[in-house]
């Protein structure tokens, strides 16, 4: 029975170093938890909500009234009007609108000669997200009540669709953009966090204190290397992307780059604030899991942001990776630039430059 | 004389515990300078208080003329500093972490490559120059820390217990290293807890629970000692040392081999009679001898604790 004995020599011990690692303890208790939640939050195909745009050009009493049916359907909220075809394109391509809702001048002809079966309107509908444009897809057959005794033939749409930027509504056009804010999150997070820690560890920081180095040079020094680790996992993950499974590369190439940098530079900043909390390789790779999972979760990457619970979008706007979703899926998919993307762009450089000022002064070149 | 190192009343404390207190220390240009004490006296910490590496929460310090911590990272290039732990990068190359150190400290190019070959060559390093640092004998880290350590040519090298991870002759030639930096004008502060290593220094200072006990040159501290040293030798070694440790006079008693090491108070005229007088378990057999003073006498009077 000595066995049994030695067994519980060392499960003891390994409750008494684990008591003592409370970040490790602390992950115990928090990941289920957290992750639970986010799950439970975030997969919520039922979406509400949706920020579309209007163009009436009827302007007329049945005009009106379908927009609002449209309006009671609560799927989406009309968050803009447009007046020219031209301007409601470029709000879909800068993202301010996932779709716009396009009402003819002959609208009362429309509705009126049921026998030429022609749609009362028209959806144009940016495709880059498949959930939230099977959900925009869901209105086209929507039966208005207030144009019923015109309209009893439902076999012609109530609408008609267009998709832009991912007609066939294939997965990889949606998946891979993001999948490049996922990858980049968990290498860049994890490379420069373990990168710094590990010299602790070893004891080299103990020697580089003692030189004439500075807390910032040491910073940028080392995250150098890693924004050209990151650039190198954008061509292979958008090459790949692009000739394996024909995901369309329509924006230019430079805005690309640029919001890669601005999404690598902020993912090394919180990889940075990760070093000087964790004192072991273990720890930061604890707490680099600890963003994975919401920057996979709530970002937009799995889950549409417009299903989320109003807290969760919360969340999701403090990630860095929601914005870079966004600005990816815009860039690549439907060639926007990042000065549509003012908001997100401003908020990956303003999480940068902050990030980097209190790694810098979490990191004092002093013992005290 | 010309100080290299000034301090007045430095303290340190963690909470509630004080690592260093009031530590006075006058360091002449030119000299090894040791920190002897046992582990948690506070030489590290000392050192790393004298290097601006942490902060004083009461005292003044000067390093070569400038105050510290004030004026810490203009020091930083005229002094050198070898960690107690290996610190230098095990997958670099010798050559890549000397190449490192060098534009760490701003060398420019040609200085750069005269001065590693130079380092490789005095320090028997050259034929391994290309081997990964990892891959070196603890001898071999030890001169290549310090070839790192004095690669930018400081004025004052502070080297933190350098020999505790390597042998007896390997401890020798690095020794003979340092005589050398020394000869050339470097003041070296060195922290160790090897009598030997203490032996060797210049000047000396005693630490014990972040006390400065004594300090002075080796050889003075020994002439100096406030007692005497009588070596006793025979049988029942064990139960004689539990009898003397409670007569008055003796300071400490530690067996060493066949022999008992006796520290007697130097107020004790003489020492011999007064141990056979009150020791009744000293037998005709036993031989007593009074003996000169070793720095590990010095260590155990200084620090005071009856063992």
């Amino acid at each position: 029975m000595r066995f049994l004995g030695r067994i519980a020599a060392i499960t003891l011990k390994e409750f008494r170093q684990l008591s003592r690692d409370r970040l490790t303890f602390g992950m115990v208790v928090m990941i289920p938890l957290i992750q639970l939640l986010m799950f439970g939050y975030a997969i919520n195909n039922n979406i509400r909500n949706i920020n579309v745009g209007l163009l009436d050009e009827a302007q007329s009493f049945a005009s009106r009234s379908i927009i609002e049916a449209v309006k009671a359907t609560q799927v989406v909220i009309i968050t803009a009007r447009f007046e020219s075809v031209q301007e409601a394109e470029a709000a879909i391509t800068a993202g301010q609108v996932r779709a716009v809702l396009v009402l003819p001048r002959d609208l009362e002809h429309r509705a009126a000669n049921k026998a030429s079966q022609q749609a009362l309107g028209q959806w144009l509908i940016d495709g880059s997200d498949n959930i939230v444009s099977s959900a925009l897809l869901g209105l086209r057959n929507m039966p208005l009540q207030e144009l019923q005794r015109n309209f009893t033939q439902q076999s012609t749409p109530t609408f008609e669709a267009v998709l832009y930027f991912n007609p066939e509504r294939r997965t990889p056009v949606n998946i891979v953009p993001g999948l490049l804010a996922v990858i980049l999150t968990m290498t860049m997070i994890l490379f420069t966090a373990t990168a710094i820690v590990r010299e602790k560890e070893r004891g080299n920081i103990e020697l580089l204190i003692t030189t004439p180095v500075r807390s910032l040079e040491l910073m940028l020094g080392k995250i150098i290397p890693f924004i050209l680790i990151g650039l190198t996992q954008m061509t292979i993950i958008l090459s790949l992307g692009h000739f394996v499974f024909q995901v369309p590369i329509n924006g230019q190439p430079l805005q690309i780059v640029g919001a890669t940098l601005l999404f690598i530079s902020a993912s090394l900043t919180l990889g940075l604030i990760i070093s000087t909390i964790a004192k072991t390789q273990l720890q930061a790779m604890q707490m680099t899991v600890f963003i994975l999972l919401p920057s996979i979760l709530l970002s937009g990457f799995m889950f549409p942001y417009e299903g989320m619970p109003v807290p969760a979008q919360y969340i999701a706007e403090a990630l860095p990776a929601t914005h870079f979703v966004r600005m990816i899926r815009g860039v690549v998919l439907r060639d926007a630039s990042l000065m549509n993307m003012q908001a997100d762009t401003a908020y990956l450089i303003g999480f940068t430059v902050i990030g980097l000022i209190i790694a810098t002064l979490k990191f004092k070149k002093s013992l005290d | 004389m010309d100080f290299a190192i000034e301090a007045h009343g430095v303290t340190r404390r963690f909470g509630t515990y004080t690592a260093v207190d009031k530590l006075d220390l006058r360091i002449p240009k030119g000299t090894i300078y040791g920190f002897l004490g046992p582990n948690g006296s506070g030489k590290s910490t000392s050192i790393r208080l004298l290097t601006g590496l942490l902060t004083p929460d009461a005292g003044t310090i000067n390093i070569l003329g400038l105050d510290l911590p004030r004026q810490a990272e203009l020091l930083r290039t005229r002094i050198g500093y070898m960690t107690q732990r290996f610190s230098l990068f095990g997958d670099l190359t010798l050559i890549e972490n000397l190449q490192f150190i060098a534009r760490i400290y701003s060398l420019d190019r040609k200085l750069m490559k005269a001065r590693i070959a130079e380092l490789l060559e005095l320090y028997e390093l050259a034929d391994r120059s290309n081997l990964l640092a990892d891959s070196l004998s603890g001898g071999q880290k030890q001169r290549l820390a310090l070839a790192a350590a004095t690669i930018h040519q400081p004025e004052l090298l502070f080297l933190d217990e350098p020999t505790s991870a390597v042998d007896p002759e390997n401890r020798r030639d690095f020794w003979e290293k340092l005589f050398d930096l020394s000869d050339a004008g470097t003041t070296i502060l060195v922290s160790t807890h090897y009598m030997d290593e203490a032996e060797r220094c210049h000047y000396l200072a005693i630490l014990e629970a972040g006390v400065k006990r004594a300090d002075d040159t080796p050889q003075n501290l020994m002439n100096n000692m406030k007692a005497n040293v009588v070596e006793i030798s025979g049988p029942n070694l064990r139960q004689l040392k539990q009898q003397l440790l409670s007569v008055p006079h003796v300071k400490s008693v530690a067996q060493q081999g066949v022999q008992l090491r006796v520290l007697v108070d130097k107020q004790v005229v003489d020492p011999l009679d007064y141990i056979r007088a009150a020791t009744p378990g000293l037998q005709a057999l036993h031989l007593l001898a009074l003996v000169r003073p070793s720095l590990e006498d010095v260590f155990v009077t200084s620090t005071g604790g009856r063992h």
